[in-house]
């Protein structure tokens, strides 16, 4: 199958992208130095093509009971332009895709899935709405997604549009026109650092990027791809699908136990894996399993995902899910499980680097913060 | 950035230089640098070691993955550089200037090795 390209495939050619295979979208992987960009989001500003996001619309008088049903989220209980970072897990609480759902009007929800398992995430909704007077509709198609990450992404966006940027506060959405097309505009990101998601029509994607980019590179924005994405969010701590999410875990197990609310008021409290999320709660306090932790090593090699991590006696105690380069620090970095025992801050352990065992250091998450 | 007719290439991406003294130097190329991306970590032979054409002798860590360093000839390794292991970045910035890796007094050459013009037609360029 070939992959499906963005409506923004022709101009990142013309940029010079290395290209990747994602999720079967040919997307961005850099443009130069995947450094660079990291750096540029954290320093000034980044430009990215998100188009291969999964869009889904819930709409209808029972849109917010559907989805306090299907997800883990209190979503009825959002405020209209609010977003929320979520779940959706199958009856035995296994993470099947972690979401950003938008309250985008009383009766209409916008939700954000992954590429990955946007397919799966539409189908589980449309079976779950059976019973609910709300329309599941697939909105992949209707949106292409640019994002502006970085310090001056608040200045670059107020030069192109009149909507209320003080007004519009970090995980919320609001319609707006920007470089004169509608969108609807979002201060969420990936990337730790302030931004916008502009959710747009395909057809004006290439004008909005235009725009941004002509804006933009008098105060060092850059075009960036997937690759400094994804050691930008894993710098700050946040969890990718795939990694240290999947099927085999609860929100419990990956240290994200708040998103789950069993205190929804809606259908009786009742929400698909109410049932096995109680147990996980309860053994997550009773026996904690594996924590999710960072890692630091004072060495060169990369610690990388599925990587062992071992006691200094060389006995293994958990697995990597993400490593990379952290461009901020310096230094090597990872995410791991590792066991309850050894998941204390400033405990050292090691990470078998392809037969050697490379010290490194168990750290809180996440490792950046940006200043505020 | 164009492949150096003065150089011959291997299908694994190492350049070596003609033998001056019996000794060769060798590096990888811009094309597989680029490929790389961001190189963060170069791990060579030691010097007295002995290589062996056509085999690994060494790793390149990417932001996004590790690779096989590859030697194109066999002999003994009289030279390795050690800016090279400080300042992996310089592997992207000068491929086929000071980014060279390790030297060779060259017993033989790994079969095969290519020209300029077939290396740059081997990557499609």
């Amino acid at each position: 199958m070939s992959p499906r390209l963005t409506a923004l495939d022709a101009l990142h050619r013309s940029l010079g992208a290395t290209m990747t295979d994602f999720a079967g979208w040919d997307m961005p992987l850099r443009y130069g130095s995947e450094r660079e960009e990291h750096l540029a989001v954290r320093t000034k500003a980044g430009l990215f093509d998100l188009s291969h996001m999964g869009e889904i619309t819930v709409t209808g008088p029972q849109a917010g009971e559907l989805l306090d049903h299907a997800l883990v989220g209190f979503i009825s209980a959002l405020g209209e332009l609010r977003a929320r970072y979520t779940m959706i897990c199958r009856e035995d609480g296994g993470i099947l895709d972690d979401l950003i759902v938008y309250r985008t009007g009383e009766t209409e929800f916008m939700v954000v899935a992954n590429a990955s398992n946007a397919q799966i995430v539409l189908d589980a909704l449309t079976e779950r709405a059976a019973g609910f007077d709300a329309v599941v509709r697939d909105d992949r198609d209707a949106y292409a997604l640019l994002a502006v990450q970085g310090p001056e992404a608040n200045g670059i966006l107020a030069s192109q549009t009149d909507a209320d940027l003080p007004g519009l506060k970090y995980y919320a959405i609001l319609p707006a026109v920007v470089a004169g097309k509608n969108v609807e505009l979002a201060r969420t990101g990936y990337t730790g650092e302030d931004g916008f998601e502009i959710f747009c029509a395909p057809a004006d994607a290439e004008h909005i990027w235009n725009a941004l980019t002509e804006a933009g590179a008098p105060v060092g924005l850059v075009p960036c791809g997937l690759s400094c994405r994804d050691t930008l969010r894993l710098e700050a701590g946040m969890p990718l699908y795939g990694h240290e999410l999947n099927t085999d875990l609860t929100p419990f197990d990956a240290g994200l136990g708040r998103v789950v609310r069993f205190d929804k008021t809606t259908n009786n409290g009742d929400f698909v894996g109410r049932k096995a999320l109680e147990a996980a709660a309860a053994e997550a306090e009773s026996n904690p399993p594996r924590k999710l932790v960072g890692l630091v090593s004072e060495g060169k090699r990369v610690p990388r995902a599925e990587y062992d991590v071992v006691s200094t006696d060389g006995t293994p105690i958990g697995r990597i899910t993400s490593g990379a380069p952290s461009p901020t620090l310096g230094k090597p970095i990872a995410i791991a499980y590792v066991d309850a025992a050894h998941a204390a801050p400033g405990t050292a352990v090691a990470v078998d680097v392809r037969g050697k065992h490379e010290p490194v250091e168990v750290v809180a998450l996440p490792f950046y913060k940006r200043a505020r | 950035m164009s492949n150096p007719t003065n150089l011959q290439y291997s299908k694994e991406h190492e350049w070596l230089t003609a033998a001056e003294e019996g000794v060769s130097t060798i590096g990888i190329t811009a094309h597989a640098a680029d490929a790389l991306g961001d190189i963060v970590y170069v791990q060579l032979p030691e010097v007295g070691d002995t290589v062996t054409a056509g085999e690994t002798c060494g790793e390149l860590e990417s932001t996004k993955s590790v690779s096989d360093l590859y030697s194109p000839a066999t002999g003994e390794v009289v030279a390795i550089n050690q800016d090279v292991v400080d300042d992996p970045a310089l592997v992207n910035a000068e491929p086929f200037g000071n980014a060279w890796l390790f030297k060779v007094k060259v017993e033989s050459t790994q079969d095969g090795l290519l020209d300029a013009a077939e290396y740059t037609a081997f990557i499609g360029g």
